[in-house]
């Protein structure tokens, strides 16, 4: 066979063509999964909603501070209508006692919660690929080093210092920024440690060894051995990260350590909700940012998964 | 005569654990042409795999070599790291017992190989790697080359694996090949068609290639030397006529009484023959006494007496038939008896 021939057997094109065909079919397969497709909607949707809050707000012809006092009911502050004060002019009703508006507080609320979480994952578990693949990969006194570290961070009280660093946060500093650093430098330990272990065995898999021996440098091998099998456990461990960073932002809201002042935040909001759960004078008040932060994190696992399968070659004719 | 393709000097790999140091492989000295077959045989930790692992400096962590090794000219032991990537894969390659753990799940067949190509001439654009990769496949017998290229590891079968790792070792035409037991995870009829075509590659590239195997069966029908290991050592050395048919050590005789042979009845004239077992186990590596690590399970050790015990035998030269080469055995004792006596 002449090189001719072959390339004219091998039919396709080059093989940059082939490669953008065969990620075309990545996408393909992610769409063709319902439950991945659903999950991203539940995740871009808020998402999108948050992006776009001031627009969102200026169609619904609201802001998210007016108080509406005339839309609550003078003796205890309930909104007054149905499902907590839905209207066309507010569309998701009102807060009790304030009467600002729900659906404004909601999306600039997670404007604020999302991308703290966000920021928080992204930051940590790309830490934890870069620590956790050259601990897999070169080993020895880096990993004991690593190791060593990560243990003395797991005895560390990590919540009871979020919560000391943000009491003393100076007030001229952006309270956001400072939530995602020190979430982030809290976040990256367990990850770190399960990516080390996966490329650890990976490395010690006979293809990488096989790779070795054709001569391949240490950058390739990680690259084009070893990156791909951790793809899909650094996706789902960044999905399984973001719903924890966006209740530990809400937890830390609700214990008065998180955002402050008039910044809208959906922690601060379901916990705000409380009172009025208990005495179930306005569910409405909880459900609707509880039905947000539900989408964000359900969407998150779901299209988390999709997208592990997808990226398994091994179960390409499975689906 | 051109040098050898391969030398080894006085080789030792020792492995360092928890402040103990252990001799895996002692004073190995061979040398190998190219185009010829040179087996190592000996049973699990004889040290076969780490003295090829050693020829290509991919030993385990707190393995440590000793010695000389030179492959195609180049010293193994001192090269660097970067000079190493140089060698690996173009001047000494090699193909793995497992063939589906030795290819990457993600990669499909023809990305391995043009990696491989591409790695020691990056001048090769991607497109015309790819394409010697389906020239490769189709070389090494894989139907249908330019679909298979597209394949991935887990739609082929084993002897089809086996042959892209062939395929993906021999691209770049090393000089000498360096196969771990290449047919072991193969079934037998899929093994012959394998070593044939190693044969027929070795031929047509003019290459050496270092087989490493437990089969004796494998052996007789791929190797043109056979070197015999017991403990990290040398125990006999010889053309594959010499150690089949005149061997000088009672380990190698040992396994020959242990292999089956088609002939064997005719031999005894319809006497039945059972096959030997060599009694015990491999020593500990880490007590080796002064002795000779085969003292303890030969059979012959009581014919030369405490020799055997105080002091390791070294290699001498032993008779050969005709057109034989070198032929090396460590044993105190200069004559084996017959081949039943030994091992009982």
């Amino acid at each position: 066979m002449s090189i001719a021939e072959i390339q004219q057997a091998e039919g396709r094109g080059t093989p940059a063509l082939g490669r953008f065909l065969r990620k075309r079919s990545v996408l393909g397969r992610f769409f063709r999964k319902r439950s991945g497709v659903a999950g991203l909607a539940m995740l871009v949707v808020p998402l999108v909603a948050g992006l776009c809050a001031p627009l969102l707000v200026r169609i619904e012809g609201q802001d998210p501070s007016t108080l509406h006092t005339d839309l609550l009911n003078p003796d205890g502050g309930r909104p007054l209508g149905a499902f907590g004060g839905v209207s066309a002019d507010h569309w998701l009703g009102v807060v009790p006692v304030t009467g600002v508006d729900l659906f404004a507080q909601i999306v600039y609320g997670i404007r604020s919660s999302l991308f703290i979480a966000f920021g928080a994952s992204i930051l940590s578990i790309a830490f934890a690929a870069v620590l956790g693949t050259a601990t897999g990969y070169f080993g020895g006194w880096l990993n004991a080093v690593a190791g060593r570290v990560i243990d003395f961070m797991f005895g560390f009280p990590g919540l009871m210092f979020v919560i000391a660093i943000m009491a003393i946060v100076p007030p001229e500093m952006p309270r956001g920024l400072v939530l995602v650093l020190v979430l982030a430098f809290f976040g990256w330990t367990v990850p770190a440690r399960i990516i080390g272990a996966q490329a650890g065995a990976i490395n010690a898999r006979a293809f990488v060894e096989a790779a070795r021996a054709t001569g391949a440098p240490p950058w390739q091998i990680i690259r084009r051995e070893m990156l791909p099998h951790l793809f899909g456990l650094v996706v789902v461990l960044f999905a399984m990260s973001l719903p924890g960073n966006v209740s530990v932002v809400a937890g830390l809201s609700f214990l008065g350590v998180g955002l402050r002042g008039d910044v809208p935040d959906l922690g601060k909001l379901l916990s705000d909700s409380l009172p009025w759960i208990y005495s179930g004078a306005d569910v409405w008040y909880m459900l609707f940012p509880g039905a947000v932060v539900f989408l964000i994190v359900f969407g998150a696992t779901l299209a988390g998964d999709a997208l592990r399968d997808v990226l398994d070659v091994r179960t390409e004719d499975a689906a | 005569m051109p040098d050898p393709v391969l030398q080894v000097e006085d080789l030792c790999v020792s492995f360092t654990s928890g402040g103990v140091t252990a001799d895996v492989v002692r004073d190995l000295s061979v040398s190998l042409d190219g185009g010829r077959t040179l087996a190592v045989v000996g049973e699990s930790g004889s040290g076969k795999t780490i003295t090829g692992r050693a020829i290509m400096r991919l030993l385990p962590r707190g393995a440590s070599a000793r010695g000389r090794i030179v492959v195609a000219g180049r010293e193994m032991l001192s090269a660097d790291e970067r000079e190493l990537r140089r060698a690996r894969g173009s001047d000494v390659a090699m193909v793995f017992q497992d063939s589906m753990s030795a290819l990457s799940p993600y990669l499909d067949i023809g990305a391995h190989i043009a990696q491989a190509v591409r790695l020691h001439d990056p001048s090769v654009t991607r497109r015309a790697a790819r394409a010697r990769a389906v020239e490769m496949l189709d070389r090494v017998g894989i139907p249908e080359p330019a679909d298979a290229v597209r394949r991935f590891p887990h739609e082929f079968s084993g002897g089809m694996r086996q042959r892209a790792v062939i395929a993906m070792a021999l691209v770049n035409r090393p000089a000498l090949l360096i196969a771990d037991e290449p047919t072991t995870a193969l079934d037998v009829t899929v093994q012959a068609q394998i070593l044939a075509l190693l044969r027929e590659l070795q031929q047509e590239y003019g290459m050496a290639m270092l087989l490493i195997s437990h089969d004796f069966g494998v052996v007789g029908s791929a190797a043109d030397d056979v070197l015999v290991l017991y403990a990290g050592r040398q125990a006999e050395y010889g053309s594959l006529r010499d150690i089949f048919d005149q061997p000088a050590h009672p380990y190698t005789a040992g396994l020959r009484a242990a292999t089956p042979r088609l002939d064997a009845r005719l031999d005894t004239g319809g006497e039945r023959t059972r096959l030997r077992a060599i009694p015990g186990a491999p020593t500990s590596l880490r007590d080796a006494g002064p002795g000779c690590a085969f003292a303890p399970r030969c059979g012959l050790a009581d014919q030369v007496g405490e020799r055997c015990v105080v002091e390791a035998p070294l290699p001498t030269v032993r008779p050969t038939s005709e057109g034989g080469g070198l032929h090396l055995a460590a044993c105190h004792l200069d004559r084996l008896p017959a081949l039943k006596e030994v091992a009982r």
